[in-house]
C-alpha cells in the first residue's frame, strides 16, 4: 500500500467513515456560522477608510505620503529616491511615476521573462511598485505579482520599497480584500504590513530584518 | 546529560550543522569550548522531538529553580499578553470569528479525506508534486532524497513546527546536508544547540544579554562590538544570513494553511526570512501536517484575522505569502508538498481529543498559562509545550504509549495544568483545552486500573476505614497525632512516601485538636438554637 493510500485509509478509519465509493468530485461543505463582518462600515476608497489605513501604517513605522495625481507621484518618488543610485521597477509600472527620478539614478527593469538575478537585485537600492488592494483595519498592502507589481523577488531584496496605492484600492476589512483576491487565487501574493520586523527578542517588536527595512507608501487620489 | 557551554544540550547526539562549514567560525570551535560551564541553567537532553527529558513534574521542579528563566518568561509573556488583549479588544466581531474558525476546523476534520484529495489535485494541477508521509522518518527520507537529487548539501529553512516535530534538521545532518534555520529565534536556538521552548518564539527563554553572548560565541561573523540592543542583534542576523538567502538552491518550509479548493499554500511570518526562502531558491519543499488543510480560499479571511492578533499581538503580521503550485517566471520553479501524518490520525480517531488538531499554532495559550509562565517550555519535553502541548503531545505519541504508558513521561503532561481555563478563553479556534485535559487524565487513570499503585492502595484503605463508623472514629483520632509532626508552625511540610507526593509541593495543615465527631458529641445540648443566623 502506498503511503498516500495508507494515510488516507487511516484518516477514514479514524473517522469511522466508509471506504470511498466512485469519485464524488469536490468535497461538500459543512455548516459554518459566518456571523462575522463580511464588510466594514467604511466605504472602500473613502477618506475615512484611508485615514484608518494611514494610522495603521504609521503605527508599523511605514512612511506615508499623499499625492494628488500621477505628476505628484513622480515628484514624490523623485524626492524619496534622490539618493538612490539604482531603482528596479516591474516592466508594467506606470512610466509617469518615474518622471521625477534624477539622472544619477539608474532604472533597472524586471519581468518574468527577463528577470534580474538575486545578486543584481541586492545591488539595487530601491524598488517602486503598484499594489492590488490595501486593507485599512490591519494596515496591509497586498501585491499579486501582476506586471505593475512584479515578481516577488523585486519587492523583497532591495532595502527600500516605494509602494504606490490608489485610494480607491483601500478597503476596510480583511474579508473585503480576500473576496477581491479570490478572483485570481492562483496569483502569487505577498501581504505586506509595514517594513520587515521581528518580535523574537523578548517579544519586543524591532523593525527591519531581512525584508526591505524602509517602506514608503504613496497614496494617490483616484 | 551532555551539555555545551552556556549549559546547553548537544542535540540528540548529532549536531545539526557541520562544524567547519556552517555559521563560520562559531560552531566548530565551540563544541568543546565550555561544556563544564552551566551559566544559564538546566536544559534537559532531548532524545526525540516529541518525548525528551524527564517527566513533567521532575522537569518542572528543576526549571523552577532557574530564576533567570522565570524572569525572562515573566517579562516576555506579560508583554505579549498586553499586546494581544489590546488588538483583540478592537475587533468588534472577535467572538463571531472564533465561532467561524472553530466550525471550519470541525468541518475540516469531518471531511479530511476528501479535502486532502482535493488539495492534492489542485497542487498537482498547478505544477506541484505531492508526497505523503506516514511518519517522521518517512517525511525526512522524502525531503533528504529531494535535496540530494538537486545535488546540493545545504538548504535554508523557514521556521516550521512540522519539521521540528520530525527532527528534520538532524536527519538531514546525518545525510551530510546542512539545514540553516533563518527565523531569528530559530537561529538563536540552532546556534546555541538548544531546544525550542515556545511555538512562536522558540528562544523566548533567552534574554537579550544571553542572545548577544550566543551570537558573539557562535555566529562567527558577528561584529565584535555587538551590543544587546535588539535592533543591533537583528541586524547581525540579517548580515549573517544575507549570502545564504541569495545563493540557496533549495528551501524547506512548513505551511500555516493549505487551501483545498485552490491548492494555495500560506506562510505567515514577520522578518522576511520566509519570503526569502519561498521566493529566491529554485526548489521549494513544504512539509505540512494533514490537519492544516482548509476547505476554501475565502476561509483565509477568518484565519488571517485570528492568527496574527492571537500570536504576536499585531493587527497583521508584516509578511504573508500565498502561492499556488508553480508560477512560471516568479519564485521556485519546482515545488514539492509533503503531507505528514505522524500520529495525527491517532488523534483524529479520538472524538474528544481530536479538537487538538484544530490548533493553528498561535501560542496564545502558552502566553496566558500560569504553569507555562513559571516552568517554561523545556519542562514539557516536546516541541509542543504549554497547554496545547499538554493535550497534543500525549495524543500524537499515543501509539507508543504517550497517553497511557505508566512510565511514559508524556502521560504526565495532562497534569501540567491548574485547569484555570485561561487557555480556552484566548484560543482563536476555541479548543476546550481544560475539558480535554480532564478527559486525558481520566484515560490515564483508567489505564492504570487493576495494577497496583499508591493511589489504588490508598483508596482501598480509605474504603476499609470509611465503611465502618467505629474504624472511622478511631482513624479520626489517630490523625490528631499529626499535630506532633506539625510542631508549633501548625503545618506539615515533609512526610515520608507515599504521602511525600502531597508534601513535595504543598504543606499539609495540622489536623484539628478535636475531630468533628468528638465536637458534635461533646457540644452543650442547651446551647440556644438560632434560625437563619439571627440571634434573638
Amino acid at each position: 500500500m502506498s503511503a498516500r493510500d495508507d494515510v488516507l485509509a487511516r484518516v477514514r478509519a479514524a473517522l469511522g467513515a466508509p471506504a470511498p465509493g466512485p469519485a464524488t468530485g469536490r468535497a461538500t461543505a459543512g455548516t459554518v456560522p459566518r456571523a462575522y463582518r463580511e464588510r466594514g462600515d467604511l466605504t472602500p476608497g473613502s477618506p475615512e477608510a484611508v485615514e484608518v489605513l494611514v494610522d495603521r501604517l504609521v503605527d508599523y513605522r511605514a512612511h506615508v505620503h499623499h499625492a494628488a495625481g500621477p505628476a505628484d507621484v513622480a515628484t514624490l518618488v523623485g524626492d524619496l529616491l534622490a539618493d538612490a543610485t539604482s531603482v528596479v521597477v516591474p516592466a508594467g509600472l506606470d512610466e509617469a511615476w518615474l518622471g521625477g527620478l534624477g539622472d544619477a539614478t539608474a532604472v533597472v527593469r524586471d519581468a518574468r521573462d527577463d528577470p534580474r538575478t538575486p545578486d543584481e537585485l541586492d545591488r539595487t537600492d530601491a524598488v517602486v511598485t503598484a499594489a492590488r488592494v490595501a486593507i485599512a483595519d490591519t494596515g496591509t498592502i497586498v501585491l499579486d505579482g501582476e506586471p505593475d507589481q512584479g515578481r516577488r523577488a523585486v519587492t523583497l531584496v532591495p532595502d527600500v520599497h516605494v509602494c504606490v496605492v490608489r485610494t480607491d484600492q483601500v478597503v476596510q476589512t480583511v474579508p473585503e480584500a480576500v473576496r477581491l483576491l479570490a478572483a485570481h487565487p492562483e496569483r502569487p501574493q505577498t501581504w505586506i504590513s509595514g517594513p520587515s520586523a521581528t518580535s523574537d527578542i523578548e517579544l519586543s517588536r524591532v523593525e527591519g530584518v531581512h525584508g526591505p527595512r524602509t517602506l514608503h507608501v504613496v497614496l494617490v487620489g483616484a | 546529560m551532555t551539555r555545551t557551554f552556556l549549559g546547553l544540550p548537544v542535540r540528540r547526539g548529532a549536531r545539526t550543522l557541520p562544524d567547519d562549514v556552517a555559521h563560520p567560525g562559531g560552531h566548530g570551535t565551540s563544541a568543546s569550548a565550555g561544556r563544564a560551564s552551566d551559566a544559564f541553567g538546566d536544559v534537559p537532553h532531548p532524545d526525540a522531538p516529541l518525548r525528551w527529558g524527564d517527566a513533567f513534574p521532575d522537569a518542572a521542579r528543576v526549571a523552577l529553580q532557574n530564576t533567570q528563566l522565570r524572569r525572562n518568561l515573566a517579562h516576555a509573556t506579560s508583554t505579549i499578553r498586553t499586546k494581544r488583549a489590546a488588538v483583540v479588544g478592537e475587533v468588534p466581531d472577535w467572538e463571531a470569528l472564533r465561532d467561524a474558525g472553530s466550525a471550519i476546523k470541525t468541518d475540516v476534520m469531518a471531511r479530511l479525506p476528501e479535502l486532502l484529495e482535493e488539495l492534492e489535485r489542485n497542487v498537482v494541477a498547478r505544477g506541484g508534486v505531492v508526497h505523503w508521509a506516514r511518519d517522521a522518518d518517512e517525511a525526512n527520507r522524502i525531503v533528504a532524497d529531494l535535496v540530494k537529487a538537486k545535488g546540493v548539501d545545504e538548504v535554508v529553512k523557514v521556521k516550521s513546527m512540522a519539521t521540528q516535530e520530525t527532527g528534520l534538521n538532524e536527519a538531514l545532518a546525518a545525510e551530510g546536508i546542512a539545514a540553516y534555520e533563518t527565523d531569528l529565534a530559530e537561529l538563536i536556538v540552532q546556534l546555541a544547540d538548544d531546544m525550542p521552548s515556545h511555538i512562536l518564539v522558540p528562544a523566548i527563554h533567552r534574554n537579550r544579554a544571553e542572545i548577544r553572548e550566543i551570537f558573539l560565541a557562535r555566529m562567527g561573523d558577528a561584529p565584535p562590538d555587538l551590543s544587546d540592543v535588539p535592533r543591533e542583534l537583528a541586524m547581525a542576523a540579517r548580515a549573517h544570513l544575507r549570502r545564504k538567502f541569495l545563493s540557496a538552491k533549495v528551501a524547506i518550509s512548513g505551511a500555516n494553511f493549505g487551501v483545498a479548493d485552490t491548492g494555495t499554500l500560506t506562510v505567515v511570518e514577520s522578518e522576511g526570512n520566509g519570503r526569502m526562502c519561498l521566493t529566491l531558491p529554485e526548489t521549494l519543499i513544504t512539509v505540512m501536517g494533514i490537519e492544516k488543510v482548509v476547505p476554501t480560499y475565502t476561509d483565509l479571511e477568518v484565519f488571517l484575522q485570528l492568527l496574527p492578533r492571537s500570536s504576536t499581538g499585531e493587527r497583521m503580521n508584516p509578511y504573508t505569502s500565498l502561492w499556488t503550485g508553480v508560477t512560471p517566471g516568479d519564485g521556485p520553479q519546482e515545488f514539492h508538498l509533503v503531507l505528514l501524518d505522524n500520529g495525527r490520525t491517532d488523534v483524529l480517531a479520538d472524538e474528544v481529543g481530536r479538537a487538538a488538531l484544530h490548533c493553528i499554532r498561535c501560542s496564545a495559550c502558552l502566553n496566558v498559562c500560569p504553569v507555562y509562565e513559571r516552568v517554561g517550555g523545556h519542562a514539557y519535553g516536546s516541541v509542543y509545550p504549554g497547554p496545547i502541548g499538554a493535550i497534543l503531545t500525549p495524543q500524537l505519541t499515543k501509539a507508543s504509549g504517550g497517553l497511557s504508558g505508566h512510565d511514559d513521561p508524556n502521560a504526565s503532561l495532562p497534569y501540567a495544568s491548574t485547569l484555570c481555563g485561561a487557555c480556552y478563553e484566548v484560543c482563536p479556534v476555541k479548543i476546550d483545552i481544560p475539558s480535554i485535559l480532564v478527559e486525558l487524565r481520566a484515560r490515564e487513570v483508567d489505564a492504570d486500573r487493576g495494577r497496583p499503585t499508591g493511589w489504588g492502595a490508598a483508596m482501598k484503605a480509605a474504603s476499609f476505614v470509611m465503611s465502618d463508623a467505629r474504624r472511622f472514629g478511631l482513624a479520626g483520632r489517630a490523625a490528631g497525632l499529626g499535630r506532633v509532626v506539625a510542631g508549633s508552625s501548625g503545618r506539615i511540610s515533609t512526610l515520608p512516601p507515599p504521602a511525600s507526593g502531597w508534601t513535595r509541593s504543598r504543606d499539609l495543615p495540622a489536623p484539628a485538636q478535636q475531630t468533628f465527631r468528638d465536637w458534635w458529641r461533646d457540644r452543650p445540648v442547651d446551647e440556644p438554637r438560632t434560625e437563619g443566623g439571627e440571634r434573638p
